[in-house]
């Protein structure tokens, strides 16, 4: 649905050019929703914007639905941008107008016939669920419901494309909630591209099918979200992981695990006591795994730390497990784990230095 | 208190009122006639506007300066020769009413530009990813937008032009403000000064209440 080819973006500074988007490539397929997830100043509401050609990229090619846009004329510009809505952080709404007068003012850009600007704004409000309030003036709604005029708007056109640059940044937890699910209603229903833009994991998890990071004006990562999520690359990518999945384990747990390994090696060899950190996601995460290992490998085993949590329909985990066994009975459960597509990784526990 | 009010001078007096207020009225509506279209030139070529242009939106910039720093006693002489090729004569009310237009349009540019400038870009942005024209931009967006602020500025200009229209009995342009000059100033009635400047803030009162209230109309933001 959106080929996006080589794009980048050179502003003229103050201090000289500035290179915002260094050679992007980026395929989006039709249906999906995708998410491009980076900090202020990434580039990525750059690159939202080259997607209509709101910026105009210094070179690449955009194309959407099978057409360069890059290439239109204005006219056909115009036109095409209409196949593509989007909303804003800061809903961009006309103050002048009540919520029908703005979600019926791409249509009257386009020149339709008032009865069927009418016709088609009714079932849109619905959708939203903002019937009740289509009199009000955008200055006598709420933040949340501002974004609702933004997403009816948005559709008016009947867009194939829907774009999101970082829609949800101004509003409370609990209304960016109802937004993105009113996002991935819009999405199953109408069978809507959806790429949004956000710097909250949350948002990602909560919603995209696909999610590319960037950083510095450059894709650096991307894959589907449970694939990002539970096997981060880059050392961007874990940092916004973790602000929702934490990854490092907390020093009262480090401690406690010093101290299980003093024990052990008092009471003399015969027994390995190792923290392991058990990553597992989909199918693996079903099946009574650990029960098993400590049945067959006589262990003892504490769940020290974790989460557990869905994407995409697809439960995922990350575990903190202290195992305490015989060496060959560890090393023969690690082997079982990683045959049953667990990621086995071995925290290393070290002597905090005193200073 | 009023016993130097005859017949004959208050039917001046009606007249004087007349004047001024076809001076006001019509300089006013021809000011915004100019000047609403100037000042969305102004931000249209603006850096960071739709049609941004450089050199001419400092040209235009710079010619609107000039009008606007002309003291306008001086600019109802300089003109002279246009205000005659324009009404045919250089003296009475319908000649006052062109200098009075060319001071009110570069007035009403710039506050014009202010308001437009108050619109947020990111309104401007939407309605591009929307696929509206410039011209639609201006008329759907940018002048809605800025209506009240607009209705507010042309309120000032209509205050502003009141006074200026005082000057006008240097062409022979009547109007109150004349009258109070000839019959309060130079022949020493002191009633008649005092009943003139006493309509005159009635009118600026009114003028200013009127376009309060459709400013506060207007604004839903």
């Amino acid at each position: 649905m959106i080929d996006l080819r080589g794009i980048t973006q050179v502003y003229q500074g103050a201090q000289g050019p500035v290179e915002a988007l260094k050679g992007i490539d980026l395929q989006i397929q039709p249906g999906e929703v995708f998410g491009i997830i980076g900090r202020s100043g990434a580039g990525k509401s750059s690159l939202v914007r080259t997607i209509n050609l709101l910026n105009r990229p210094t070179q690449g090619a955009v194309i959407v639905a099978g057409r360069d846009l890059t290439q239109l004329n204005d006219a056909d510009l115009r036109a095409a941008r209409r196949d593509i809505g989007m909303i804003f952080q800061h809903f961009n709404l006309l103050s002048s107008r009540t919520v029908y007068g703005n979600v019926a003012f791409p249509l009257e850009l386009a020149g339709l016939p008032d009865a069927e600007i009418r016709a088609r704004v009714e079932p849109l409000l619905d959708l939203v669920g903002l019937g009740s309030l289509r009199d009000r003036y955008p200055s006598q709604i709420s933040g949340g419901q501002k974004q609702r005029v933004g997403i009816a708007r948005a559709l008016a056109s009947r867009p194939k494309v829907l774009l999101s640059d970082e829609a949800t940044s101004a509003l409370d937890p609990e209304t960016t909630r109802s937004i993105l699910a009113l996002l991935q209603k819009i999405n199953r229903e109408l069978g809507l591209t959806i790429v949004l833009i956000t710097h909250q994991m949350q948002v990602v998890k909560q919603v995209a099918d696909r999610v590319a990071v960037i950083e510095a004006g450059r894709i650096v990562e991307q894959g589907s979200v449970l694939e990002v999520f539970t096997r981060p690359q880059q050392a961007i990518t874990r940092s916004l992981v973790d602000e929702i999945l934490p990854q490092e384990l907390p020093a009262s747990v480090l401690d406690h695990v010093r101290q299980l390994q003093g024990q052990l090696s008092a009471a003399g060899a015969g027994t390995d006591g190792r923290l392991l950190r058990l990553s597992y996601a989909g199918d693996s995460a079903y099946q009574p795994i650990l029960s098993q290992l400590i049945r067959d490998y006589q262990l003892d085993l504490s769940i020290l730390h974790g989460q557990i949590d869905e994407i995409q329909n697809q439960t995922f985990g990350s575990l903190a497990v202290f195992v305490a066994g015989s060496p060959s009975h560890v090393a023969a459960a690690v082997e079982r784990l990683r045959t049953q597509g667990v990621q086995v990784e071995e925290v290393a526990v070290t002597t905090p230095t005193q200073d | 208190m009023f016993q130097n009010f005859s017949e004959a001078l208050l039917e001046l007096f009606a007249v004087s009122l007349w004047e001024t207020l076809v001076m006001v009225g019509i300089s006013g509506a021809l000011g915004a006639l100019i000047g609403i279209p100037l000042g969305v030139f102004l931000r249209l070529t603006d850096r960071g506007g739709v049609l941004e242009n450089g050199a001419v939106n400092k040209t235009v910039g710079w010619l609107v300066n000039a009008v606007r720093s002309t003291p306008f006693i001086i600019l109802l002489v300089a003109i002279i020769p246009f205000t005659r090729l324009l009404t045919g004569s250089s003296i009475g009310t319908a000649a006052a009413v062109v200098p009075l237009t060319i001071a009110a349009a570069p007035f009403v540019a710039r506050l014009v530009e202010a308001s437009l400038r108050e619109v947020d870009n990111g309104l401007i942005e939407a309605a591009q990813a929307m696929g509206a024209t410039t011209w639609q931009i201006v008329w759907k967006v940018l002048l809605p937008e800025a209506m009240p602020g607009i209705i507010a500025g042309l309120t000032i200009t209509l205050v502003s032009l009141t006074g200026y229209s005082a000057m006008a009995g240097a062409i022979g342009g009547g109007g109150l403000g004349d009258l109070g000059i000839r019959y309060g100033y130079q022949r020493f009635l002191p009633d008649v000064m005092l009943a003139v400047v006493l309509v005159l803030i009635l009118f600026v009162q009114a003028v200013q209440s009127l376009g309060d209230w459709a400013v506060r109309r207007l604004s839903h933001r």
